[in-house]
């Protein structure tokens, strides 16, 4: 795969290559010619896939839904103007995130994981011609039973399918015998018979061995792009594609939260009550901290102060804000002289933006808080007992602390948070906790529509009065 | 009788667990050749097969005295590893995975890239405790265990066991007193080793039946038209029977209204329960002849919910499902799913019982009793009755402790080496094979 500059006009050589199957299996980087544009572009559409998956998957929904949400976002994201593009955008876009996400050995789990899955929902979705195609180009190392073999086993396997649910008249008669290492969906779900180390694998559950497979197969590519990455491109592209890769990374797709939508949407007199009710832990512990030292080193400073700017809190009172506290403890003229500069300035120059966008949990999650360091998101960062401690303040029940407890040690901090936020809101929250900012919006809003849903009902009490 | 005040302490040691007696213990009869020939898995020979490095880079942990905890401990050889344990003198031992580096110099390979520390190989383990059965069991709770509520274990250690090795085909697994309230389990096998987390985790969850939080064991479901093979293998082969003959009677499921409350509500149907409550509290007074109240209120449910009297949906599973949900297995999964988790090395003396964590042979489970397992104080009264002698390998032969090792060998160790010899022998010819095939070329 070559990148050219924008305006070059490659010649797309897979156009007419039709009998190719429908799923590209990425065996080897395509002899095509992408554009800078597109490189970026069609990653970032894949992306949007691959995030979309991840936080279906985490927030732990069932594989039907699973199956519609991956066929919309696929849908959504991965069109192309022309028809003939859309193999080609497909293949691009892997390759690319593949550079992208090789760089560590969590960013590869990550891609290894959600592209599997991705697979996976899309194998099933052709129809059995297509698959059969898939099939093929694996080249299984496994052979169908032989008749015999199936005749011994024949009533355990009928056993397994009506333990599935399926009618005995149903039962496949083709079935793969499997070193049962090679099918942990299927052992975990009790979904084959297994007997001495083999796992019989029917017919129709061929994909999850595909996916294994696959998953293999990808996670050694991903090994040897890093190689190449490390000792060729990063270099050779210092100055093109690198950047591109890195930022791509780190992309936080959602809302940016740099414009808050109105100033003064809080002021100073109301933060308190704000803090209790509407912020999410990292910055309420922020808040907390600088109240009692009166003072915040460089990253909890970034980290709140870029919150309370997309809050809405406007630059006066920023500035009050911060000089209220940091005067106790430095005094008033070295808080002019070497902190208030730093503040006026995340609210002025528009020039760096990125500087200047508020933290999305992300980024503040992948933080590296050392000692005295208060930033940070304290899922991650926080000892579990000082977490649970934190909880129990923020008013979480015993239960709901043991449901957040259980996300934080499968590391989904941000569905501890999600978690939290709705035991605290008594509401679901659908999208997730992607930023801290989005926290507090959707907190607000909940806030707003009770206020709203009573007033409705005084309303409506005091109109049955008349 | 007392004859004299030395005499007299050295003979009635005061049965409880004390570090003085641990160091004695660590010095004359905790096995380490035995440990350090398991942890070596055949690389210890003179096979050119061999990984000379295989031991070093196994991490064990130590709990000292005071609760401090050493992580990444590791070792060149037997006599480091035995002069280690002597000289610290460990509460307990831990035993970690394999990592791809020795874990005591992890810092120095830090720097050199990503990855690069990281457990390559590890035991397939398993951990059940007693006071994870809190809910199903009268007679004791938490930590306590006795001859009534231990039989859970004992079919526990059945069902897995068997599955273990029929449905996974392993053979070489070895069953722990954790000591004090349960149960720990090791799967040896080179693949078993190997397993990676995600391969570890669907075998864990193979094993699981308890739905919703992985640490709330309320309910059980059971789904589809039968039951899986290995479950249905499970409650023919131990459950039901454990179920009918012994918990029912030993725990007297059904006795007081509030136990038999509890199962009721594990009937997915109303008006049965109903019927069946009318019956029974009616019936409290009564004396039912011989027949113990448990047994026969338990063939009226069945009955009932046999009869085709009720139509509930899911109504003929619930009998199984009362019978999973007091006897099935409770893993602690988490133990089981990943590769850096620690286990508590056999033959260590659990500090607040000074029992040893002696092995249990999974073919004479029901035999094992956890009350009378060999106390450190006990050990030590033993040894001195014999008198020390100057042959210092082989002391544990005339104590309670000897069965015990001789246990841990004939039934796991020697078939697990030999396993090993063959299995170093056969990747290297397989090799020296590949090579060859090279330079053909
Ligand atoms: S998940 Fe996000 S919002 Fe929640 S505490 Fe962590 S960083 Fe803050
Ligand atoms: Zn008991």
């Amino acid at each position: 795969m070559q990148v050219f500059p924008s305006h070059t006009h490659r010649n797309s050589s897979l156009n007419d290559a039709v009998s190719l199957p429908t799923i590209p299996l990425y065996r080897s980087a395509p002899p095509l010619e992408v554009r800078l544009e597109e490189f970026e572009s069609f990653a970032i559409d894949r992306l949007r896939v691959l995030k979309g998956i991840s936080d279906g998957l985490s927030r732990g929904k069932k594989p039907e839904e699973m199956a519609t949400l991956v066929k919309d976002l696929w849908k959504a994201n991965m069109r192309h103007q022309h028809a003939s593009e859309v193999l080609n955008k497909d293949i691009i876009s892997h390759f690319v995130l593949r550079l992208v996400y090789c760089r560590t050995e969590e960013l590869r789990k990550w891609f290894l994981s959600i592209e599997s899955a991705l697979f996976r929902y899309r194998f099933c979705e052709q129809g059995a011609e297509a698959q059969r195609v898939i099939m093929e180009e694996f080249d299984l190392p496994y052979k169908a039973t032989s008749n015999v073999e199936y005749e011994s086993v024949k009533e355990k396997l009928v056993q397994v399918a009506r333990s599935l649910g399926q009618n005995s008249s149903t039962v496949d008669a083709i079935y793969y015998k499997v070193p049962f290492e090679e099918v942990p969906e299927l052992v975990a779900g009790r979904k084959v018979f297994l007997n001495q180390g083999w796992a019989y694998v029917a017919m129709n559950q061929v994909v999850s061995l595909l996916a294994t497979l696959f998953r293999s197969q990808l996670s050694k590519a991903l090994i040897l792009t890093n190689r190449k990455w490390t000792s060729s491109i990063k270099e050779k592209e210092k100055h093109r594609l690198a950047p591109i890769v890195e930022a791509l990374s780190s992309s936080y797709l959602g809302p940016d939260y740099s414009q808050p939508r109105e100033y003064g949407e809080i002021s100073l007199k109301d933060i308190d009550q704000v803090v209790k009710s509407s912020f999410p832990l990292c910055m309420r512990h922020l808040f907390e901290k600088l109240r009692e030292d009166h003072h915040l080193k460089h990253g909890g400073r970034m980290q709140l102060g870029l919150f309370l700017k997309g809050v809405g809190l406007n630059l006066d009172d920023a500035l009050a804000f911060w000089r209220a506290e940091f005067s106790k403890k430095v005094g008033l003229e070295k808080f002019e002289k070497e902190y208030a500069y730093n503040v006026r300035h995340s609210y002025g120059k528009e020039g760096k933006r990125t500087d200047y966008t508020p933290f999305s949990c992300q980024k503040i999650i992948l933080s590296t808080p050392g000692a005295g360091d208060q930033h940070g998101c304290p899922y991650r960062h926080f000892s579990e007992e000082n977490l649970r401690a934190a909880l129990s303040r923020m008013g979480v029940n015993s239960r709901a602390t043991e449901d957040v407890m259980n996300k934080v040690r499968n590391k989904h901090y941000q569905l501890a948070c999600t978690l939290t936020f709705e035991a605290i809101h008594g509401m679901q929250c659908d999208a997730g906790i992607n930023h801290p900012n989005q926290y507090f919006s959707d907190s607000q809003k909940i806030f707003q529509q009770k206020v709203d849903s009573s007033l409705k009902f005084v309303f409506k009490t005091n109109a049955c009065e008349l | 009788m007392i004859i004299d005040g030395y005499q007299a302490r050295e003979t009635t040691l005061p049965n409880e667990f004390n570090p003085n007696y641990l160091k004695l213990y660590y010095g004359k009869l905790f096995p380490h050749s035995d440990l350090f020939k398991w942890m070596c898995y055949g690389n210890d020979g003179k096979h050119p097969g061999c990984d000379p490095s295989y031991l070093s880079r196994r991490e064990f942990s130590y709990t000292l005295d005071n609760d401090i905890y050493v992580r990444f401990q590791s070792f060149q050889n037997a006599a480091e590893l035995e002069s280690s344990i002597k000289d610290k003198c460990p509460f307990k031992i831990d035993i970690g995975p394999v990592y791809s580096v020795d874990p005591s110099k992890r810092h120095a390979y830090a720097q050199s890239g990503d990855n690069v520390f990281t457990p390559v190989e590890r035991e397939l383990i398993f951990d059940i405790d007693i006071s994870d059965y809190d809910d199903v069991r009268y007679c004791c709770s938490g930590a306590d265990v006795c001859l009534n509520c231990w039989p859970l274990m004992t079919i526990a250690i059945r069902v897995i066991d068997t599955a273990l090795r029929d449905d996974f085909g392993f053979k070489h697994i070895l069953w722990v007193f954790s000591g004090r309230r349960g149960v720990h389990c090791w799967v040896c096998d080179g693949k078993a080793r190997k397993l990676t987390n995600e391969q570890r985790s669907s075998i864990a969850d193979y094993f699981r039946v308890y739905k919703g939080n992985e640490n709330s064991y309320k309910k059980v479901s059971l789904t589809g038209h039968v039951l899986h093979p290995f479950l249905a293998g499970a409650y023919s082969d131990v459950l039901k029977e454990f179920f009918e003959t012994k918990l029912l009677t030993s725990q007297n499921l059904l006795s007081s209204e509030e136990r038999f409350e509890k199962i009721l509500e594990m009937i997915p149907d109303q008006s049965a329960t109903a019927e069946l409550r009318g019956k029974w509290q009616e019936n409290r007074r009564s004396s039912i002849a011989k027949d113990d109240i448990n047994v026969v209120r338990w063939e009226q449910l069945k009955q009932l919910v046999h009869s085709g009297k009720y139509k509930a949906q899911r109504l003929h599973r619930c009998v199984e499902e009362i019978v999973f949900s007091f006897t099935y297995p409770r893993l602690d999964m988490e133990v089981s799913k990943h590769m850096n988790h620690l286990l508590k090395a056999p033959f260590c003396v659990h500090p607040k019982t000074g029992r040893v964590c002696v092995p249990i042979d999974p073919n004479h489970c029901e035999e094992f009793d956890p009350t009378i397992v060999p106390t450190l104080s006990q050990l030590l009264e033993e040894l001195n009755r014999e008198g020390f002698t100057a042959d210092v390998d082989g002391e544990w032969n005339k104590t309670s402790l000897g069965s015990a090792i001789g246990l841990f060998r004939s039934l796991f160790l020697q078939p697990l080496l030999e396993a090993c010899k063959k299995e170093i022998e056969t990747s290297y010819n397989a090799k020296l094979k590949h090579s060859k095939d090279l330079h053909s070329w």
